[in-house]
């Protein structure tokens, strides 16, 4: 086991590596002058050359490229940003904890709703019960999440008043965000449960666990949702993933300050080493929850904890 | 000769047929394919059908809400909500089927490139892929949208590039069971060329995933695009793509809700439509589940 994740991390930092590439390239042809940007329209041209010389943006693009990798790979910063000076990680640093609250408390509402939405409909199937959660999981899935958060503040917030509309603090500013996302996530975690339980309930252990007498609750939860877990933990894993690479979208919603509204007004401002920077670090969190996902089979079935053990006995 | 050419034609059709035949039975299969159909439908001939034109302002009548005159109310500049949703389906509907479309084709051919070849091919195609696939979707269509600029093409171009590597893995995936069955060792032995190995023998045989995906995908299509307007990088205004509709709305929104509404219940609905027929597509060709 400890041979197999030392050989993935391994593998993530060619990944990263790749990453870097591509987003430099990306940002390499993106029109706009980060100097100008940088200041303003009232600057003269000669103040805009000088400052592209010392920022470097004049260099050839593999020049600048490698002269990148080396400040991130060797000297480990990622720079300073173009539009307040402030260094790229501690502005990430700082706004990754918001990122992951809002992640982990969306994905906790997916869970909460999508799992027991689907063992009910597979336990029920075909009948009104299965039918009736299947449409709420697909009406789930159907629904832009920044859409739903403009519903959900136009009720709670702008009519009722129970919730505030936007902002950061306590745990009633999550609620909103993380249910609109969570909603969408929770559609699709009820569909994968509902088939993967289905897939389960055939087999012939259920057949001997129910023969043996156990309570139903027992069958269904013991025996059958263990050997069901492996797609929903890959489902539910590849959520956590996107969301800690920040709720782009639903972030400029409800005005919270995490990582995806960094990333965005950053693309927006050409600011270049604060969008660098952020992409890097958002593969490198999602390739860890991948890697994550693929200890947690090993936990949830015991078959593929014994391939790791033959593995090791070989090697 | 001719006798034998249309009995192997006459198979072929039918195992289409069968499909089909096992997806007309699927009620909400149907259901999401009328819906859907409605509404291209409607996007194509919105110019001749909707009330008024999508840009046709009146200035008296900004906020209406909903009424006879206006169906769904007006907008901010006194445009007809409804008419705007008719004509922004030419856009959505748009760059949903096409991104959905691109996305397929490129990662099918570079899908099957990898999955029939191996070696060297696979490795270099493959951690291309992880690499692409390691940036969150949403994140690499708006890295692209912002480097091309805003706009149609450049939308649609984003929305493909950052959906393909989940077709070409699919594809792939398909492509190494069916390589090593029986009859394309057969079609290596009479010397049949690669091209016609995968076009005539393992695409036919492997792509039924892709079909599924496919459908999915223009979904996915439209509400990449809506989230791309919404930040301001997908299609610009005046033009009514429902995203945009959903952009330029959400500053209303205390106050006139009907401006966000129907849009977005628009986009849910053509979403849902399309789930429902890529879940019968997919029950339909699912040989596990044959009556």
């Amino acid at each position: 086991m400890g041979r197999y994740i030392l050989k993935r991390i391994f593998a993530m930092v060619f990944v990263v590596l790749g990453v870097t590439f591509l987003i430099f390239t990306i940002l390499y042809f993106t029109p706009g002058d980060p100097a100008r940007m940088i200041l303003g329209a009232d600057a003269t041209d000669a103040e805009v050359l000088a400052l592209r010389a010392e920022l470097g943006l004049d260099d050839p693009f593999l020049v600048r490229f490698f002269t990148y990798v080396k400040q991130v790979f060797i000297d480990f910063d990622l720079g300073t940003s173009y539009v307040n000076n402030r260094s790229v990680s501690s502005e990430i640093l700082s706004r990754f904890p918001k990122t992951f609250e809002v992640a982990i408390l969306s994905v906790v509402f997916a869970v909460v709703i999508g799992i027991p939405l689907g063992i009910m409909a597979a336990v029920n199937q075909y009948t009104w019960k299965d039918n009736a959660s299947m449409v709420v999981a697909l009406l789930g899935v159907s629904m832009p999440h920044f859409w739903v958060g403009l519903m959900l503040s136009l009720l709670f917030a702008l009519k009722l008043g129970w919730l505030p509309a936007s902002g950061f603090g306590g745990i009633e500013y999550l609620i909103m965000p993380c249910l609109s996302i969570g909603l969408g996530g929770a559609g699709g975690i009820a569909r994968q449960t509902r088939s993967s339980m289905l897939e389960v309930i055939r087999q012939d252990y259920i057949v001997t666990a129910r023969a043996k007498g156990l309570k139903e609750s027992t069958v269904i939860y013991v025996h059958a949702l263990r050997n069901a877990l492996i797609p929903i933990i890959t489902q539910v894993g590849n959520m956590l993933g996107v969301q800690l690479g920040g709720a782009i979208v639903v972030e400029s919603v409800f005005s919270i300050p995490g990582l995806g509204s960094y990333m965005v007004s950053g693309i927006k401002s050409r600011d270049y080493p604060a969008v660098q920077g952020s992409v890097l670090f958002v593969s490198i969190v999602f390739g860890l929850v991948m890697l994550l996902v693929d200890i947690m089979y090993a936990f949830a079935d015991p078959r593929i904890k014994a391939q790791y053990q033959r593995k090791r006995r070989k090697g | 000769m001719e006798a034998k050419k249309t009995a192997v034609k006459t198979k072929k059709d039918s195992m289409l047929l069968i499909t089909l035949r096992r997806l007309a039975k699927n009620k909400m299969a149907m259901a999401g394919l009328a819906f859907i159909l409605v509404m291209v439908a409607v996007a194509l001939l919105s110019p001749w059908i909707a009330p008024y034109s999508y840009d046709a302002q009146d200035l008296e009548h900004v906020f209406s809400m909903p009424s006879k005159e206006h169906w769904f109310g007006t907008d901010n500049l006194g445009r007809d909500i409804f008419s705007r949703i008719m004509y922004g389906g030419r856009y959505s509907l748009r760059i949903g089927f096409i991104s959905a479309g691109v996305a397929a084709l490129g990662g099918i051919t570079l899908g099957s490139i990898a999955g029939y070849y191996g070696g060297r091919a696979d490795t270099i195609i493959m951690r291309v892929l992880d690499v692409f696939q390691s940036v969150p979707s949403l994140l690499m269509s708006i890295a692209i949208a912002a480097s091309l600029g805003p706009g149609f093409t450049n939308c649609i171009i984003a929305l493909s590039v950052s959906t393909m590597p989940a077709y070409a893995r699919m594809t792939r995936a398909s492509f190494l069971n069916v390589r090593e069955m029986e009859y394309v060792e057969a079609a290596r032995s009479i010397n049949a060329s690669d091209f016609r190995i995968i076009w005539k023998h393992v695409l036919p045989n492997a792509i039924s995933p892709m079909l599924v995906q496919a459908t999915m995908g223009v979904a996915s299509g439209i509400l990449g695009a809506a989230a791309l307007s919404f930040l301001g990088l997908g299609v610009q205004p005046p033009e009514p793509e429902w995203g945009a509709m959903l952009s330029a709305g959400r500053n209303y929104i205390r106050d006139y809700w009907h401006v966000v509404l129907f849009p977005g219940i628009t986009i849910m609905l053509t979403i849902l439509s399309l789930n429902m027929l890529g879940d019968g597509l997919r029950d339909a060709l699912d040989p596990r589940l044959k009556n």
